[in-house]
């Protein structure tokens, strides 16, 4: 583990809820740069296992480490590292009692890592990237679903996250909205940005991932390059699936 | 003039209904009727009793539903933080045991053991002793509507304010507070205007209210209908008074979300 370029470190990660083992024994390391698409059937724990990622979920047993930094451990504080990894969401979780601005802008004011009117322009700036400039004043009620989504990428992108994790971003969205979603994405995956993408979107993940992961009954399946696992896959269980959704 | 919207006409009529049948129900001319009017209200400034008691039911409800909102406020952040997080432990235990006892019990039991039992030894001003009973009833019942307000919030918004680093104090006080406030609103309104209602049992302490005050009248005048039924009518102004304004206040609501 002394590898600089690895971002994300995990070792024996388990989690389980009562009886039932959702996770079991996760070693994976994610290296900067990487776009990591994390492909699998309803149910296998692929959210799951995104959402421990950033301690949404409490592993149950095993160590996370970012940057070298065990979150796993008591003793760190995780609302120093946190800011550090973004988050977008299936269903937006944008803030509803605020404005499109305040969603951007308030985090990164809190953690102090930019004043007032940098955090304002910084929001102008993600808007227009985002092509919503228009919108800063509106509240989340008043956007599409897409709209939403692409305002939550900049909400994370504000912090200047080391990378962004994305719990199925497009699957709450009507098909005309999908694409919005995905270009923005693309972009970010060409600036370099580091991204896990829990994904139904195989086209998607052909194309822009640098790594896709099989996440299949508790635990990684294949893991590989695209070709590797979307093209050759080696299990019954993967061919399997790949037809499915294809 | 401003037009009545249907409801409020709807609510005048009614209550002018009321008034028309009080009348009849008095079964007297209109020279006898002035007269037990004279005698019940005006003669020796007996509607001074009335405008006390109203005072004082004012005071109580307003200072009752202040204490009412504070420590409702604190008792369901406890149990909401206990339930998402799992910690406050023994203060979830505290809140859990306040809640039964509280609404468990009549609201009138506990006016007279807060009277007769806690405060027996000191002499303590009365309107304080209701103030003290009230709000400590009332605060059961908001710190359950605050709770439930909060617990209809999405679990995302928690979610999305953790992957932002952000503290659960933060997430509750920027967040998820303003948002459950805001749902639960023409609730709390609801549970004032209830609150109004209770404290005409302010009078088992010998404390002068609404009700009280109606009722002495009636005790020097031996008429009963005319001083109960203006004491009735007068709550009922209050209420649907303040109804009116929180259909208002949901309909101003419900604009807003678009």
């Amino acid at each position: 583990m002394k590898d600089d370029n690895i971002i994300i470190h995990t070792e024996h990660l388990n989690k389980t809820y009562g009886d039932e083992v959702v996770l079991e024994d996760i070693n994976i390391d994610i290296k900067k740069g990487e776009v990591i698409a994390v492909i699998g059937p309803s149910g296998c724990g692929k959210s799951i296992f995104i959402r421990t990622l950033n301690l949404l979920e409490k592993p149950t047993s095993g160590d996370i480490y970012f940057d070298d930094i065990c979150i796993t451990d008591k003793k760190t504080d995780v609302y120093e590292v946190l800011p550090k990894m973004g988050m977008v969401f299936q269903q937006f979780n944008l803030f509803n009692n605020m404005t499109i601005e305040k969603n951007i802008t308030f985090a990164p004011i809190k953690h102090n890592l930019m004043s007032e009117e940098e955090a304002k322009e910084k929001a102008k700036e993600l808007l227009e990237r985002v092509g919503l400039s228009d919108k800063g004043d509106a509240y989340p009620s008043q956007l599409s679903g897409g709209q939403k989504q692409r305002v939550a990428i900049a909400r994370a992108l504000a912090m200047n996250p080391d990378i962004i994790l994305f719990d199925e971003p497009t699957s709450a969205l009507d098909p005309e909205m999908v694409n919005e979603v995905l270009n923005i994405m693309k972009e970010l995956a060409k600036g370099g940005m580091t991204m896990v993408i829990v994904t139904h979107e195989m086209g998607f993940a052909r194309e822009v991932a640098s790594r896709v992961l099989f996440i299949d009954d508790k635990g990684i399946k294949e893991d590989g390059t695209p070709i590797d696992v979307l093209d050759n896959p080696k299990s019954e269980r993967l061919k399997s699936f790949l037809e499915s959704v294809l | 003039m401003k037009q009545f919207t249907d409801k409020t006409k709807k609510h005048i009529i009614l209550m002018i209904l009321f008034a028309v049948s009080a009348f009849s129900l008095t079964g007297c001319s209109f020279s006898e009727f002035s007269e037990k009017f004279n005698d019940n209200f005006i003669k020796e400034q007996r509607y001074q009793y009335i405008l006390d008691g109203l005072k004082n039911t004012f005071i109580i409800t307003i200072l009752a539903g202040l204490i009412g909102i504070f420590l409702g406020f604190i008792l369901a952040v406890i149990r909401v933080t206990h339930d998402k997080k799992g910690s406050l432990k023994i203060l979830d235990l505290v809140a859990k045991l306040y809640l039964t006892v509280i609404r468990g019990t009549p609201v009138m039991v506990q006016l007279i053991i807060i009277y007769y039992v806690i405060f027996a030894s000191v002499n303590i001003n009365k309107i304080l002793v209701a103030v003290i009973a009230f709000g400590l009833n009332s605060a059961a019942y908001v710190a359950e509507i605050i709770r439930s307000g909060i617990m209809s919030i999405d679990v995302g918004q928690f979610e999305a304010g953790h992957s932002l680093g952000l503290k659960y104090s933060t997430v509750m006080v920027s967040i998820i507070l303003p948002q459950a406030l805001k749902n639960v609103l023409p609730a709390l309104a609801n549970e004032f205007i209830t609150l109004l209602k209770e404290t005409s049992i302010s009078g088992y302490i010998g404390l002068s209210d609404l009700t009280r005050g109606g009722m002495i009248i009636r005790s020097i005048t031996y008429e009963a209908m005319f001083p109960l039924l203006l004491v009735a009518f007068i709550y009922l102004v209050l209420v649907v008074g303040l109804s009116s304004l929180v259909s208002k206040l949901e309909r101003s609501l419900k604009k807003n979300e678009r």
